[in-house]
């Protein structure tokens, strides 16, 4: 692998640096643009945009758990008028505006496939990928451009798939972010539905655009890091985000289809009547179903769940990836055991394919299953152990800066442990059979994904925003927005523990007041959490503030605001197309910060060695012994 | 700005950016079709007895279609040959044929796979009904082979299929109207019923199950019985011949049957909510011929006098090369996909 050292063949060489004259117009540059940071920031900003929506979803969610058949207050009437009578109804006092049963299942079910599918993985995984892998490696572009076009206005269908199916009648899908049939095989079917505008078979429409994007996105990665790196960009010399992005795209790759083979088969079960998960003798209201039968239920569980297993990984990794760039960045210091996290990665990558079926212990599948799947499942907990102990030892002994950046990725190192520990219980089935489906479930994943990737996220945008705008974030309003927003989202979600221990079911949608006395004891946590999760979206108004605000008013940045080692810092601020104004050769490993005798504390991935020495030799520190 | 290894390979990996795109798609098009099959046998497995049927499909068309597919194969690699070796002409006649069997492949499928079934019927007959349509099932002739020693075992038989010939209806009066515009829409016509003059017989050359579904559907409207020329081993259930499936593919008898509508489970053409078997055979014929679609219009443009087609071959013929490389590795998947489906639902 270290020979990976590229000689440009000629014809190839000699146009990479040829349009300085380079003006594509409007529809080009802004909307239908091949280049890959202006890709990246649409994605970017699409997912943004989806994660408030689905943050505003639960929000609303949140005010019924809270106070189950009161109207939402204020905004309660405009709600009614905008999603229409299936999913708002005037309440008991008169007011409009109280969260129907149906429409606290539609917004739940699009709670999860929003975060899921169309905030965080377009963020984490296609905004950042797309803007800072290749030119972390040194590339002018993807290896696709017009597929990575593509890619983008394939996920934007999607969006108008999963937009317009609030305003259809019947409202949203309503089965849960799982769609488990038979539920949602009959939801909104039959005669007096239309057959493709209801809210179920478009979230099947929109999940094959969705996964057709991904596709096209994950080829493009992959292709990318294979093939573009610059000469020098070794594969032990690839920043760890790049890594974490590679493996990311493969699980996309491979576990994905079979979410979509499954969508098509929900589509053909709903739109012409098949049986693929429908079983027989189904009987729904005190009357045969009109399906042939003969299906499988558990068959959507596991093609579902063969996605939304690696889905997880998905969610994380590039989060992971994300944080370790900046920890090293604000350590001044190298990532501790780079290799070891780098084999981590892979072995996580791939064991991420066979624990799957550790989300249907409740299918009664037999101890030998069983077991196969608990083991499985607790193996997948040492390579992310690896992960996370060499980042907080990576903190160890560094002189830390701690930028916005560093805050929320220091953050996440904690958090991410909350999530990762409270799920290794729910390995054991005899422990699952008892939590499955409780609030403890909500938040272990919670933790996992939202102070977990989204406080990533974060942590990525405050440390790229200047290269991808020209401009810093304000360092004051960043901090009011981390330290808000970490003290209410563990009121959000730690409570949720207690809850689940207790036996608080995630469907309830009264908060648990029919069950009142089962729960006496956790029940007012219900009000802590909806208050949290007000005061978190007030917490974001900061961000918000200074996202747009920045954008004109920022402090203008240099072209390396943070004194960065990696290839992305290398290239003018905001970066041109084509990326680098000079031809770039790579010449040692991706975190030489604080070197013994280097003459400043960072030394970027392109310098070249000092003349008097070879390349390798006399340089300190774990990266620097490699290539090997 | 031009990306590099477009055309030449970078030298660690041997490979131009295409080459490694499209391996990497067809990595994860084994995992949608594999999606679909695992689907296929996790319902095949759980089908009860009697439920998944066999020899229903034509096989011969079937073997046909998949030598024109293989040769296909052979074509475009011929095609590719061609252009490395600059032989314009000789590319041009071998793509010609690759896109010429491609085009025949589909429209034996949507032309005449397809639509036969769309006209055939099949009624699954109630469990506690069976006993009463044993001459047209021969289930105790079923259980006296599966006796025999060493006999491979047949399954039960619990539906009865064959080309529909006509419907038995009772009528609201007060609907009248709608039943008869609908009738004179589908060119059927409604006769009283000898025995029983409540009882109309709808019969006319465009009944369909399709039509026959619609007029269920109408108002006032209830169906009493189906009359159906017999499927050969529902027209001769005793006979050896029926017991297993043949390699001649034989329509419907003469002989005429009759289910009563009460006596039936669920009734359908050979389309998806027929049963998991069509179910899961349209969907994966029809992603199938989605792809052989693709990959015909994609080979067309590459053969056609076109910027970025054939014209290319005067400019760059080593791009024009990789991209037909790169169709030609996409056209070789989908004959490798085919190749499972056709003994997974034409032999087994």
């Amino acid at each position: 692998m270290s020979t990976a050292a590229t000689t440009h063949a000629p014809d190839d060489h000699a146009h990479a640096h040829d349009d300085h004259h380079y003006d594509p117009g409007f529809w080009r540059k802004w909307v239908f643009s091949t280049d890959h940071k202006m890709i990246g920031i649409q994605y970017g900003t699409t997912g943004l945009a989806f994660l408030f929506a689905g943050f505003c979803l639960m929000m609303i969610m949140r005010w019924q758990l809270a106070h189950p058949g009161d109207a939402v207050p204020v905004i309660g009437g405009l709600l009614q008028a905008i999603f229409g009578s299936a999913a708002f109804q005037t309440d008991a006092h008169g007011h409009a505006g109280m969260l129907t049963a149906d429409g606290y299942n539609a917004f739940g079910a699009m709670h999860g496939t929003i975060m899921v599918f169309f905030g965080i993985v377009p963020v984490a995984f296609a905004a950042f990928g797309n803007f800072v892998v290749p030119l972390q490696i040194g590339a002018i572009d993807m290896t696709f451009p017009k597929i990575n076009m593509a890619s983008f206005w394939c996920f934007f269908i999607s969006c108008i798939f999963m937009v317009v199916s609030f305003f259809v009648p019947g409202g949203a899908m309503k089965s849960g972010w799982t769609a488990y049939p038979p539920l949602s095989i009959m939801a909104d079917a039959g005669p007096l539905n239309h057959f493709i505008m209801n809210g179920q078979t478009l979230w099947g429409l929109g999940m094959v655009f969705n996964i057709t994007a991904s596709l096209l996105g994950s080829v493009n990665f992959i292709a990318t890091i294979i093939q573009l790196r610059a000469p020098g960009m070794t594969w032990m010399r690839l920043p760890f985000f790049v890594w974490a992005q590679f493996v990311t795209a493969f699980l996309l790759l491979l576990a994905f289809p079979p979410l979509e083979s499954a969508a098509v088969m929900q589509i053909m079960d709903r739109a012409f009547g098949s049986s693929f998960f429908m079983p027989t003798g189904l009987v729904v209201g005190g009357h045969p179903a009109h399906w042939s039968g003969g299906g499988s239920p558990i068959l959507w569980q596991h093609l579902f769940w063969f996605l939304a297993h690696p889905e997880v990984y998905v969610l994380i990794l590039p989060g992971i990836g994300m944080v370790a760039e900046v920890i090293a960045n604000n350590t001044r210091k190298p990532l501790y055991g780079y290799k070891a996290m780098v084999g981590a990665i892979l072995v996580l990558g791939f064991l991420s394919f066979i624990v799957w079926a550790h989300h249907m212990y409740m299918t009664g599948m037999g101890a030998k299953v069983a077991g196969f799947f608990q083991v499985t499942t607790i193996m997948i907990s040492v390579p992310s152990v690896i992960l996370v102990t060499a980042l907080m030892l990576s903190l160890w002994g560094g002189s830390i800066r701690f930028t916005v950046p560093m805050l929320f990725a220091t953050a996440f190192l904690p958090m991410f442990g909350i999530g990762g520990l409270t799920g290794i219980p729910l390995a054991f089935n005899a422990v699952d059979l008892y939590l499955h489906d409780t609030y403890y479930i909500i938040g272990h994943f919670h933790y996992v994904v939202a102070p977990g990737t989204i406080f990533a996220i974060f942590a990525g945008v405050y440390h790229w925003y200047p290269k991808a705008t020209g401009r810093m974030l304000n360092e004051f309003l960043g901090k009011m927005h981390f330290w808000l927003s970490l003290i209410f989202i563990n009121g959000v979600f730690f409570p949720m523990f207690l809850q689940g221990m207790a036996g608080v079911h995630r469907r309830w949608y009264d908060g648990g007041a029919t069950y009142e006395q089962l729960i006496t004891p956790v029940i007012h946590w219900n009000n802590f959490m909806s208050v949290s999760a007000f005061l978190l979206g007030a917490a974001q108004l900061p961000f918000i503030v200074n996202f747009f605000w920045s954008l004109v008013a920022g402090r203008k940045a240099s072209d390396n605001p943070w004194d960065a080692t990696t290839v992305e810092w290398d290239t003018p601020t905001p970066p041109p197309h084509g990326n680098f104004i000079k031809d770039i050769s790579v010449h040692r490993g991706p975190y030489e910060y604080s070197v013994p005798g280097a003459d400043k504390d960072f030394t970027p991935q392109t310098e070249a060695p000092k003349s008097d020495r070879p390349p390798g030799v006399g340089v300190a520190g774990p990266i620097a012994t490699h290539p090997h | 700005m031009q990306i590099p290894h477009e055309v030449t390979a970078r030298p660690d990996t041997g490979l131009y950016n295409a080459k490694l795109g499209i391996w990497l798609f067809l990595a994860s098009e084994v995992m949608l079709f594999g999606g679909l099959f695992s689907g296929y046998i996790f319902l095949r497995m759980g089908a009860e007895e009697g439920y998944w049927p066999h020899g229903l499909l034509n096989v011969p068309v079937g073997a046909m279609n998949t030598a024109i597919l293989i040769l296909s194969s052979v074509t475009v690699v011929l095609a590719w040959a061609s252009l490395k070796m600059r032989k314009f002409a000789a590319y041009k006649l071998w793509m010609g044929i690759s896109i010429l069997c491609g085009a025949i492949f589909l429209i034996v499928k949507l032309a005449y796979e397809w639509p036969q079934k769309f006209e055939h019927f099949g009624a699954f007959i109630k469990q506690d009904a069976l006993a009463k349509y044993e001459p047209m099932l021969g289930n105790r002739h079923v259980e006296e082979e599966n006796k025999k020693p060493g006999h491979t075992k047949i399954d039960p038989r619990v539906e009865i299929s064959g080309h529909l010939h006509e419907v038995e209806i009772t009528a609201d009066p007060a609907e009248k109207e709608k039943l008869e515009a609908f009738l004179h829409r589908h060119e059927l016509e409604a006769k009283a019923e000898e025995h029983d003059a409540k009882l109309q017989v709808i019969e006319g050359k465009h009944l369909t199950p399709g039509v026959a579904e619609d007029l269920s559907k109408l108002p006032g409207v209830r169906l009493v019985a189906f009359q159906l020329a017999l499927d050969p081993v529902n027209a001769a259930p005793d006979d050896a011949e029926s017991d297993k499936p043949h390699f001649w593919y034989k329509g419907a008898t003469e002989k005429i049957g009759k289910i009563e509508a009460e006596d039936v489970e669920s009734w359908s053409a050979f389309v998806p909510k027929h049963s998991p078997y069509f179910a899961v055979y349209f969907t994966i014929t029809g992603l199938h011929g989605l792809h052989v679609l693709a990959g015909v219009l994609i080979m067309l443009y590459f053969w056609l006098p076109i910027e970025g087609g054939a014209n290319m071959f005067k400019r760059n013929p080593e791009h024009l090369a990789n991209r037909v490389e790169v169709v030609g590795l996409f056209w070789h998947f989908v004959d490798l996909v085919w190749i499972f489906v056709f003994p997974i639902f034409y032999l087994l």
